[in-house]
């Protein structure tokens, strides 16, 4: 029975008598098809000989000759040099020692060139200061290969020679002196002898000339309180390896505090030594590097650091200073202030409240503690900013008085709260002239870009800390028409020789005195003699026993609470002040805490955003979602999104700077919002009001705020009290147990060959390599990471993907929140759980971090298991396991099945979900032919639908035993190491041969702390792990 | 002699002995000519060695003089002769002049000042170092008849080579014969098929004439027609052809990439043949960076001026059949074009064209393969891997370069663990575990993926 159902597309047609229904029943187009477009011309269509059967044949042919050529090889060429260097010789690497020297960042460098070009930044290890390259210098070889540098001076953004660039800005800068107006040189901080030198000589030729050196990220509070007491401009120099008892009050000094590299000399006491480390405690608001690394962290508001800091002075040296603290933080003050005491000459306080008064505070109770930390020989030379000078510059620019201004290494119209005043006053000033390596803010209103070189390409010298002197050599030619500062300097002043001619002769007549430059060069850094002590100025018998206080009195009386909540304004491990921005190895790179990449955000306590109704949700593919918050500060507003922060003050927000640039970089690179707007007068520390705004930010983390869960197989972890007094397997106390398992329903230990399923391979012949992770000296700062990266040509895949859990980090530092006070308080719950009732809510309970909880930081790469769960599911054997300890990959082996993946217990395997390559989705270094320069052409770039982990740097071991073969001698220990052990300058990676009994690494195997990352699941790594000890006893 | 020769030749068949035979009777031939000649030609001064000369010669003197060309010196064959016939010069003056020309263009010498006016004021290199012996030595070389050395068209004593014979019937004889013998067989048979065919109708028309019933073949089903009925059978040949297809399928497939024999040609006709072969020069002295790095390196061009400074022309021994002396002056001038080397100015003119050669050897990316483990480490000869270079006019990949043939190589070659002490640990205790004297490359862990894949 036929239905009678009648079916209607629209009520148009349930009319019988529309003309439409029936027109279109003949008709299927109702438009017209626009034929004309192609078939209109008629004149070019008769023209043409081409019949539609010649067109077809065309087109066959061409398919069959484009596959029958796709069946031949390519053809390769190989070109040589005409007349090769000597120096250079293709597929074998040199190393050159240079210095980088950005404003931000200063640090002893070697550069490894493979055929001419930087590939790699490595650690200089003759370097007495600033010898280990951090996260971003790490990634600064990609900045040579960026391809949107200025390729050549510009005008009005027209190009121009450089002789057209030097004829006219020389009659400019001639005319500005003749009429008397004012010449500024606007810079970074060079902290270079020799460029100091040559501004002097400028402002002799043009006289006039004023010098503004502006640090983005001012320290200028701490130099100006050095100056005061010590005479010199200059911070601090404390070298935390001769401090026991380290108090810091709001001073990340493991990340970016005052120039940094602070970590490695921290590193080497927290390591225990004969039952002894140093003991850390931490006042801070934002949850930072540092205070995630402390034995004891105190969260509380920059206004409560104030008096906190006031207080511990007051009970250090003496005095007293009015104010109330929170009974919790004023207990927490006295117990540092006695530990402090006790350690005496070993203590050392730390500050980083951007406040002269709070700078001179830490300096007097560091000189009352006679703290051996401090050295008074050596400041630090690499902050020379200054506020005033800058606010001046603005201000006169805006008053027409500045003649003009000529720019290096800054981008103010960037970096500047008040940007907009100093835009104004560009267009004021008759001659502007921006070097710069981008058309950024600042450079696209000048008038004038000098395309400045890259520091790989340029020559210069830094004066790090005193007396410790530091070269810059160019490791490559330059690769666009670029000219550095100096350089064009020298032609203003009129003279012709180079720079480089420069640096030799000034030091040739200044700092080396009888050595040799080439030496220098060579080594990258030159220690020269140190002048005579400086004597302290205000340096008195009396000061010193019984310092005023004065300092500390009015730091107390600025201690004045307010409305709302603090914002606390700091720079990402990762970012720093954002002149990286389009480094996409450092977009990519997870901050160490929030483990967030391609973004900042508004970190808030969970109690502040309960309260102003903020959430952080996760989604359904495991991805983070926020809402948005609008900050307003003076009147400002910005939209940022919002990520609760466990450890967080409450009262207290933080928003990272370096975010939000516009111009000069990728699209894909604007991330995150330029807060550089809030950091108004140079003031870190600004009242906010904050309140939700619409929307919902979708965050890229690669790991939520993951709590440990009491899971105490993954981070062993244990407390100085316990490790000194315990056996390892005690009973009770036992510390560092091997997991047992059930054999007949007996305890065996998971070690024990009778419970394994596996037959044990005898490696005690050759090498047997194996890395030690030391939890103690790892302090999370991320250089690994990169310098894992640009060894091992590891994509970045982008913020989607990074959303969507497919980063590829070979090697990933692990962050764990406690969901009690400590991670003991964890274990303690769990242990306590009976029964279901309890097991259901608290277990949920312990899902959430604790509002000051405890973080360990744990890296994680391919464990090289000599029981790997990976290789046995492989079903085309892709993967399998070497003699010498390392699980190899064969990339064009593998299918991509995956199984590998799901069967690793440790998740480090990587697929490559696309060709990153080659697909121009992925518009990051690796699809570029300028970024492609930076790739290691040793280790080969994987292509789509492969799995990809870490290779224990198989390419660095094999090179350095074909080394010793060549040579015919054995290696010694120290001679294997991967990039990752290379570049932390913590000490906290310690890679080697088990094989040599003498070695390092031998010797750790057989350390108490040792432990395998689950080690009940019988893998047998070979990568070990040494138990975290934290120092927690008071007093 | 030159008869014997001849009949030699004639007897000439595809034995290998005899061929062996006849370069052994071409040597002593020659062996015996040159002696024949040393007695004669220098009777006065017996102990002369022109060998020794030659060697002495290409040593000192060959960097500015040829035998028979203008160089940066004059031509010096038979200098001693044409001195003494047009200077009167002696011996003793050039004992002279060789050690110390300075010193004899100085004492105010005719013929030495013109001489050095001549070659522009090039002052010849003094040479204390030689003896009078070994200048006699010399002279002798300069003395000895090119046609002795290397016999060429022109020369009374020229042969030509066997490759240039014009006999061809030897060989061909024998295959025209085979042709006929088998060309008459077919037509025998066919006249036999004829005959039967015949044979069976005269029959037939008997038969019938005689009306003899022929027994009628009962209806069969045709061959083909029961072979596809079998099923069996079918399913025999679906398999066979099946894997027969397969085999060829993947054999085809696994050769894909490979390109032994792969000889494209080069933008400058590089003879390995001359430079390796003939001139016996180490592969190691251009391609340099084999011995430290894991490239082999294709030499700069600075590397082949270091000869073809001097080297301007190829001698015309060296020319072939195929390949003529102006040929290759031409490819020297190539050479000269892309370093920017002016010949007749004798000078650099920094104009230069680099030069982009075929790359023959092509591994894919994945594979890391280091020359100097292979080369200075094992010690394996270049030709173990690139085959007889030496002998190659056009260079061309010798080996497959495949997976398999690394590790076939890997399995059989012993590790080179002598005078190494990287090795001495490790090799005693490997070998002891596995009972062996020496481990192969593969005991060593030379098969293990992550050794060559990373």
């Amino acid at each position: 029975m036929s239905s009678n159902k009648k079916y209607w597309k629209s009520v148009e047609e349930l009319n019988e008598n529309s003309s439409i229904v029936e027109t279109l029943k003949q008709n299927e187009f109702v438009a017209e098809i626009p034929t004309d477009e192609f078939l209109g011309d008629k004149e070019t269509l008769q023209e043409t000989s081409t019949t539609r059967r010649d067109f077809l044949k065309y087109v066959g042919f061409s398919t069959a000759a484009a596959s029958l050529a796709a069946c031949e090889g390519p053809v390769k060429k190989s070109i040589p040099y005409i007349v090769q260097p000597t120096e250079i010789i293709p597929g074998v690497a040199n190393y050159y020692a240079t210095t980088i020297a950005d404003g931000f960042d200063f640090a002893s460098v070697l550069v490894k060139t493979r055929e001419g070009r930087p590939i790699k930044i490595e650690n200089n290890t003759m370097a007495a200061t600033n010898g280990s390259a951090n996260a971003r210098v790490n990634a600064s070889v990609l900045g040579l290969y960026d391809s949107l540098r200025v390729q050549g001076p510009k005008k009005d953004g027209e190009s121009i020679s450089w002789e057209t660039f030097n004829a006219e800005t020389t009659s400019e800068l001639t005319k500005i002196a003749a009429a008397n107006k004012d010449i500024v040189l606007l810079t970074q901080t060079f902290a270079s002898p020799s460029t100091s030198k040559l501004v002097s000589e400028f402002s002799e030729k043009y006289g006039n000339v004023r010098h503004v050196v502006y640090d983005a990220v001012s320290e200028s509070a701490a130099l100006d309180a050095y100056q005061a007491k010590y005479g010199e401009r200059a911070l601090a120099n404390y070298d935390f390896a001769k401090a026991m008892t380290i108090v810091s009050v709001g001073a990340d000094f493991l990340s970016d505090w005052q120039g940094g590299g602070f970590d490695s000399g921290y590193s080497k006491n927290r390591v225990p030594d004969h039952g002894k480390m140093s003991r850390h405690i931490q006042f801070e608001s934002n949850m930072s590097l540092t205070g995630a690394n402390a034995d004891k962290r105190v969260p509380l508001t920059p206004t409560q650091q104030k008096l906190a800091l006031a207080k511990l002075y007051s009970y250090v040296v003496g005095g007293s200073v009015s104010g109330t603290l929170p009974e919790h933080i004023e207990t927490a003050v006295k117990s540092a202030a006695s530990q402090l005491k006790k350690a005496g000459s070993k203590g050392l306080v730390v500050t980083g409240i951007q406040d002269v008064n709070a700078q001179t505070v830490a300096l007097e109770i560091n000189e009352a503690l006679s703290s051996k930390a401090f050295d008074p020989k050596t400041p630090i030379k690499t902050r020379q900013g200054n506020d005033k000078a800058v606010a001046k510059l603005v201000a006169d620019m805006k008053a027409g008085k500045v003649g003009a201004i000529i720019m290096s290494g800054v981008n103010p119209v960037y970096t500047l709260a008040n940007a907009a005043d100093f835009v104004e006053g560009l267009k004021k000033t008759k001659l502007s002239v921006a070097f710069s390596m981008k058309v950024d803010e600042t450079s696209s209103e000048v008038q004038y870009i000098a395309a400045a070189p890259h520091y790989l390409e340029s020559w210069g010298d830094v004066e790090l800390k005193k007396g410790h002197y530091a070269l810059i050599q160019p490791t490559i030619r330059p690769l666009f028409d670029t000219k550095q500062f100096q350089d064009v300097l020298l032609k203003w002043t009129g003279n012709d020789v180079s720079y480089h001619d420069y640096i030799k002769e000034a030091w040739g007549s200044t700092i080396l005195g009888e050595s040799s430059f080439n030496k220098a060069l060579h080594d990258g850094v030159f220690v020269g003699t140190i002048d005579a002590e400086i004597e302290n100025v205000a340096e008195t018998e009396e000061t010193v026993e019984e310092p005023s206080g004065n300092a500390a009195r009015a730091l107390a009386a600025s201690a004045k609470s307010t409305e709302g909540l603090e914002l606390t304004l700091y720079t990402k491990v990762g970012m720093g002040d954002g002149q990286q921005a389009n480094n996409p190895w450092l977009q990519e790179f997870p901050d160490p805490i929030t483990r967030a990449s391609w973004d900042n955000y508004l970190t808030i306590s969970k109690a502040d955003a309960d309260t102003l109704g903020l959430t952080n949700k996760h989604v359904a593919n495991g991805a983070l979602n926020g809402s948005y918050a609008n900050v307003t500060v003076n009147g400002v507003t910005l939209k940022v999104p919002v990520m609760i922060q466990p450890g967080q003050a409450k009262g207290s927000v933080g928003l990272a700077l370096g975010y939000g640039k516009t111009k000069g970089l990728k699209t894909e690179m604007q991330t995150g919002v330029n807060v550089y707007v809030l950091y108004q007068g140079f003031n870190n520390v600004q009242n906010v009001t904050v309140e939700a705004a619409a929307g919902e930010h979708e965050f890229a983390s690669v790991q939520l705020h993951n709590t440990l869960m009491g899971r105490g197989d993954i981070i062993k972890e244990t407390t100085l009290e316990i490790f000194n007094t315990y056996d390892k397997e005690d009973h009770e106390h036992g510390w560092n147990k091997v997991p047992k398992v059930s054999l007949n329903h007996e305890e065996t230990p998971v070690t024990s060959p009778e419970v394994d399923l596996w037959d044990e391979f005898d490696r005690s012949i050759g090498h047997h390599f194996n890395l030690s992770i030391d939890l103690n000296a790892c302090t999370g700062c991320g250089a690994c990471v990169i310098a894992c990266h640009a060894e091992n040509n590891v994509p970045v895949v982008g913020k989607t993907e990074v959303r969507r859990s497919r980063d590829m980090h070979w090697l990933r530092i692990d962050r764990y929140y406690s969901s009690e006070e400590s991670f003991e308080g964890d274990n303690e719950k769990k242990d306590n759980i009976s029964g279901l009732g309890s097991s259901l809510s608290e277990f949920g309970e312990m899902e959430n971090a604790s509002e000051n909880p405890q973080v360990a930081f744990q890296p994680v790469m391919c464990q090289h298991c000599n029981h790997a769960p990976c290789e046995t599911v492989c079903p085309v054997a892709a993967t399998s396991h070497g003699r010498q300890g390392q699980n190899h990959m064969a990339y064009n082996r593998c299918v991509g099945t995956r199984y590998c993946a799901n069967n690793c217990p440790y998740k480090v395997r990587r697929f490559n979900w696309f060709l990153y390559n080659g697909n121009d989705e992925f518009d990051y270094h690796m699809n570029d032919d300028l970024g492609r320069m930076v790739l290691n052409p040793d280790v080969v770039v994987r292509s789509r639908g492969v799995m990809e982990k870490c290779s224990m740097c198989i390419q660095k071991t094999q090179k350095t035993i074909l080394d010793a073969k060549r040579d015919g001698r054995e290696i010694k220990d120290g001679e294997f190491q991967t990039a990752c052990s290379a570049a932390c300058s913590n000490g906290a990676m310690t890679f080697g041969d088990i094989n040599d009994k003498d070695s390092k690494v031998a010797k750790l195997l057989k350390d108490d702390r040792m432990y395998h990352l689950l080690e009940s699941v019988g893998t047998k790594p070979n990568v070990q792990y040494q138990t975290k000890v934290r120092n927690t006893t008071e007093a | 002699m030159k008869k014997s020769y001849q009949s030699l030749e004639v007897n000439l068949t595809n034995n290998m002995r005899q061929v062996i035979h006849r370069i052994l009777s071409k040597n002593i031939l020659r062996f015996g000519l040159i002696i024949l000649l040393a007695f004669t030609t220098t009777l006065s001064a017996q102990e002369e060695d022109p060998a020794k000369g030659k060697s002495l010669f290409n040593a000192n003197c060959a960097a500015c003089h040829k035998l028979d060309k203008k160089m940066t010196g004059p031509a010096l064959r038979n200098v001693e002769t044409r001195l003494a016939e047009s200077e009167g010069l002696d011996r003793e003056w050039l004992y002279a002049w060789i050690k110390n020309s300075a010193g004899v263009i100085k004492s105010g010498d005719a013929y030495a000042n013109k001489i050095y006016n001549e070659y522009g004021g090039a002052a010849m290199t003094a040479f204390p170092q030689l003896s009078n012996e070994d200048i006699d030595n010399i002279l002798a070389y300069t003395a000895v008849d090119p046609c002795v050395t290397n016999p060429k068209p022109g020369c009374p004593n020229y042969v030509k080579p066997p490759g240039e014979t014009d006999s061809l019937e030897g060989g061909n004889s024998g295959s025209i014969s085979n042709e006929i013998i088998l060309g008459a067989l077919a037509i025998l048979f066919m006249l036999l098929a004829a005959g039967l065919y015949l044979v069976n109708k005269t029959l037939r028309r008997f038969a019938s004439a005689q009306n003899i019933e022929l027994p009628e073949d009962s209806k069969r089903t045709p061959l083909w027609k029961a072979f596809v009925q079998n099923q069996f059978l079918m399913i025999v040949v679906a398999i066979f052809f099946l894997l027969s297809s397969a085999y060829f399928v993947y054999g085809y497939l696994s050769q894909i990439g490979v390109d032994q024999g792969y000889e494209p040609v080069q933008p400058i006709h590089y003879s390995h043949r001359i430079h390796a072969g003939d001139n016996g020069i180490d592969c190691k002295y251009c391609h340099s960076s084999a011995r430290v790095s894991k490239h082999s390196g294709i030499p700069s061009l600075n590397v082949c001026m270091n000869c073809h400074k001097s080297i301007y022309e190829v001698a015309p021994e060296t020319a072939t059949e195929e390949y003529s002396k102006e040929f290759y002056d031409g490819e020297i001038k190539k050479l000269y074009k892309a370093v920017g080397w002016d010949d007749a100015e004798q000078k650099y003119t920094g104009e230069t064209q680099p030069v982009k050669w075929v790359r023959i050897h092509n591994l894919p990316d994945f594979v890391y393969f280091n020359h100097s483990q292979h080369v200075t480490v094992a010690g394996v000869e270049c030709q173990t891997c690139h085959g007889p270079v030496e002998e190659m006019e056009i260079m061309y990949q010798h080996a497959p370069l495949t997976m398999g043939w690394c590790i076939n190589c890997h399995r059989e070659t012993n590790v080179n663990v002598k005078d190494n002490a990287y090795y001495d640990k490790i090799h005693e205790e490997l070998s002891k575990k596995y009972g062996v004297e020496e481990l192969t490359a593969a005991q060593m862990g030379g098969l293990e993926c992550g050794k060559c894949h990373y």
